[in-house]
């Protein structure tokens, strides 16, 4: 029985094989089934998977010896525990009902067939991330995600921003990657091993440990723990690696519904706490997790107050969920920030749905000031998005509040020293959440239409194949909070510390709603009740809303500290001395080489057929004399 | 019995007339006739050969050796008119179009 849950990794293989190779032979009805019938096979033996896990049960199985050499031994197997479990259902669920959305959103396209491969294909390879039994297979897998993200980034390829926003994706990615590599390679040298059964006993071992580099000594677990956490910074687009992410809404909007929900981006959440018996041995790297955490958390809130694109601001909350956590694995409490990444799965993936469908109405348009009062026009798409704004903002009873909440109580209660600060900004990042999702919601559904006659009369609610998925995930991210992961995931990652009275964990409830309560009611203040009030606003502090409207800057000064230099490099250096001497010098030299040759050699050739009886008589009489000497 | 060098003299004579000749002429024809007289100075040595050892390989490979000589000159003339109708020449030295 265990060697068939292989399925759920080839289902979304054979989806992408058959969509690449004969999909655009085939009309857009069979690829749509063969792309969403691929997943819901995923999901189904990935549901059984989770009956057995639920059971007690721990799926560990390896299906060959991949690669071999000496003392390395990689094997291609997988793992599934509670952890993959809670991971499985995101991927497989949230990633069907994307897939399902997309057969409607993306009708009609000339590249549906390859939309459709390259959804598999990112499904299979989150799959294989999550799945895997080693450190080799979580890397495949990272690196085939990025891969996929720049395909459906730059899906639109013909267009320039496309383009350029899957380059940037893929290059800041790199950088990550390349952290996260050498961590790899490092955990590997210490402890001569790959597959996490093996690795983690063997952690307490290193303890003490240290590496010299240029004459510091620093602590090996430490310095892998960073290592790996550099390659989560990349792909789960925290500071200072975040740049790619609001740039990746280029592509057609269920890819980033995909991206910010189901796959890529909580890959990183998920390594550190699948590799947490590496993390729970270093401070520093905790710290150091938490607080890059917390403040991208903070920072990519401040930045989704003032931004006027409704995906944009869906981006930015992304990364400042994701930093959630962070914070949360920060302070060793992995279950909550799974918790987090399990419901912001549901309700994340919504909101991007929804922003979808506003697109799909108002013919691509994403400008929230350009559209308003679409409440009675879009009913189901204007619920939904409520549901998950509701969900975002942390309101009690729905599945958002239980997970943040989680966060919040066990960064209050870690102990640590810079616990209480953290709660703190993670507390107004709550209120500063509220306000954005809600600046959204007034905006564009409430109030009067700011567009033109005709648009408005061509808005309308998105067709049944569209809704239904929203339907689903609105109903999702209203239950999924009720099933405890944390408890459930006790077993893989441990429980949190907690060093304050469990009475206080009320009082740090109690705080967090009205975080959220205020957040929506200034966003109601100010968007409804007093529509002038933003503009005095903005007029009065124009010098914050300009640094915050150009996103701090930060891109601006990549481009001027790596981007710029990197590019005089090229022209500078590699165009005229690598490109031109070295590489056209060997390209040309070698046909101006034979050239010199042939009409050295071509003298010979004189056109004279008595000359060439000759050449041919001395020559035999050459061989014979040779054969007559031996 | 006629002792066998004499045939090999014969066969060599008529060989190197054939090569100096092949060499020296310029006329294709001639040079075409001089390349049959070769190819029947090595049968000369081959039947004589074949007697000298009592075997019948050296005849058989002449007889063979003849067919190829025939149609050979017979793919020779034809290149030879070939060229002549398109080139009016068949002196060698006028053909050197394919000089490097």
């Amino acid at each position: 029985m265990e060697k068939y849950y292989i399925l759920i990794l080839l289902f979304p293989l054979a989806g992408f094989l058959f969509n690449i190779l004969i999909g655009r032979f085939v009309s857009p009805k069979v690829v749509s089934w063969a792309g969403v019938l691929s997943i819901l096979g995923s999901l189904v033996v990935a549901l059984l998977a989770i009956a057995q896990v639920f059971s007690g049960k721990t799926i560990e199985y390896n299906i060959y010896t991949w690669i071999l050499s000496d003392d390395l031994k990689i094997s291609f197997g997988y793992l599934i525990d509670q952890l993959t479990a809670v991971m499985l259902i995101v991927v497989c669920f949230v990633g069907w009902l994307i897939h399902v959305y997309s057969v409607g959103y993306m009708h009609g396209d000339p590249g549906y067939p390859r939309y459709f491969a390259y959804l598999n294909l990112f499904v299979f390879s989150m799959l294989m991330l999550v799945m895997g039994n080693n450190l080799v297979q979580l890397y495949f897998g990272w690196e085939a995600v990025g891969l996929c993200s720049y395909f459906l980034i730059g899906f639109w390829y013909h267009k320039k921003t496309a383009a350029d926003a899957g380059k940037k994706a893929f290059i800041v990615n790199r950088i990550g990657d390349f952290g996260f590599a050498l961590g790899i390679f490092l955990l590997f040298i210490s402890v001569y091993a790959l597959n996490y059964t093996d690795v983690f006993p063997k952690i307490p071992g290193l303890q003490g440990q240290a590496v010299n580099i240029l004459g510091w000594d620093v602590d090996l677990i430490t310095l892998i723990a960073l290592l790996l956490f550099c390659g989560a910074v990349g792909k789960s687009a925290q500071i200072p690696l975040y740049v790619w992410l609001p740039d990746a809404m280029e592509g057609p909007t269920p890819v980033s519904a995909l991206i910010h929900a189901a796959t890529m981006v909580t890959a990183g959440v998920f390594m550190v706490s699948r590799l947490n018996p590496i993390y729970n041995l270093s401070e520093v790297a905790l710290a150091v997790v938490a607080i890059i955490g917390c403040v991208t958390s903070f920072f990519a809130a401040t930045i989704g107050l003032v931004q006027r694109d409704m995906k944009r601001i869906i981006a930015y909350s992304t990364i400042s969920q994701i930093g959630y956590m962070f914070l949360g694995c920060g302070v060793a409490a992995y279950g909550a920030g799974i918790f987090h990444l399990y419901t912001h799965g549901f309700f994340k993936a919504l909101l991007f749905l929804c922003a979808g469908s506003v697109m799909h109405a108002m013919a691509g348009e994403l400008d929230i000031y350009k559209m308003g009062g679409l409440k009675k026009k879009m009913p189901i798409t204007y619920i939904t998005f409520l549901i998950a704004a509701l969900t975002i903002s942390g309101i009690p009873g729905l599945s958002g509040f239980f997970s943040k909440d989680e966060i919040l109580w066990f960064t209050y209660a870690c102990g640590k020293p810079y616990g209480k600060f953290l709660w703190i900004l993670g507390t107004i990042t709550a209120a500063l959440t509220a306000f954005y999702t809600f600046r959204i919601l007034f905006v564009a559904f409430h109030g009067k239409f700011r567009g033109s006659e005709e648009q408005f009369k061509h808005v309308h609610e998105s067709p049944p194949i569209m809704t239904i998925p929203l339907i689903v995930l609105a109903i999702g991210s209203i239950l999924v909070g009720y099933f405890s992961v944390p408890h459930f995931l006790e077993p893989v990652v441990g429980e949190p510390v907690v060093t304050v009275p469990h009475e206080q964990e009320r009082f740090v409830m109690i705080v967090s709603i009205i975080a959220g309560l205020t957040g929506i009611f200034i966003a109601w203040y100010m968007y409804i009740s007093n529509p002038a009030f933003p503009e005095r606003l903005t007029q009065r502090f124009s010098g914050i809303f300009k640094v915050l409207w150009n996103k701090y800057y930060v891109d601006e000064l990549y481009s001027f500290l790596f981007v710029k230099p990197a590019l005089w490099f090229a022209d500078k250096f590699i165009e005229v001395f690598t490109d031109i001497k070295i590489i056209e010098g060997i390209v040309n030299g070698i046909p101006n080489l034979c050239y010199r040759v042939g009409s050295w050699v071509r003298q010979v050739q004189t056109g004279y057929l008595q000359q060439y009886a000759i050449y041919m008589i001395i020559g035999i009489c050459i061989f014979i004399l040779i054969i007559l000497s031996m | 019995m006629i002792p066998l060098y004499y045939y090999l003299i014969l066969s060599s004579v008529i060989f190197s007339i054939g090569l100096v000749g092949f060499i020296i002429r310029r006329d294709l024809i001639v040079m075409l006739m001089c390349l049959e007289l070769m190819f029947n100075a090595v049968n000369i040595s081959f039947v004589a050969f074949s007697c000298y050892n009592g075997s019948l390989t050296g005849q058989v490979f002449t007889l063979f050796s003849i067919g190829v000589a025939a149609s050979e000159a017979a793919i020779g003339l034809a290149i030879v008119l070939a060229l002549f109708r398109n080139i009016s020449a068949v002196h060698t030295d006028e053909i050197t179009q394919l000089r490097g």
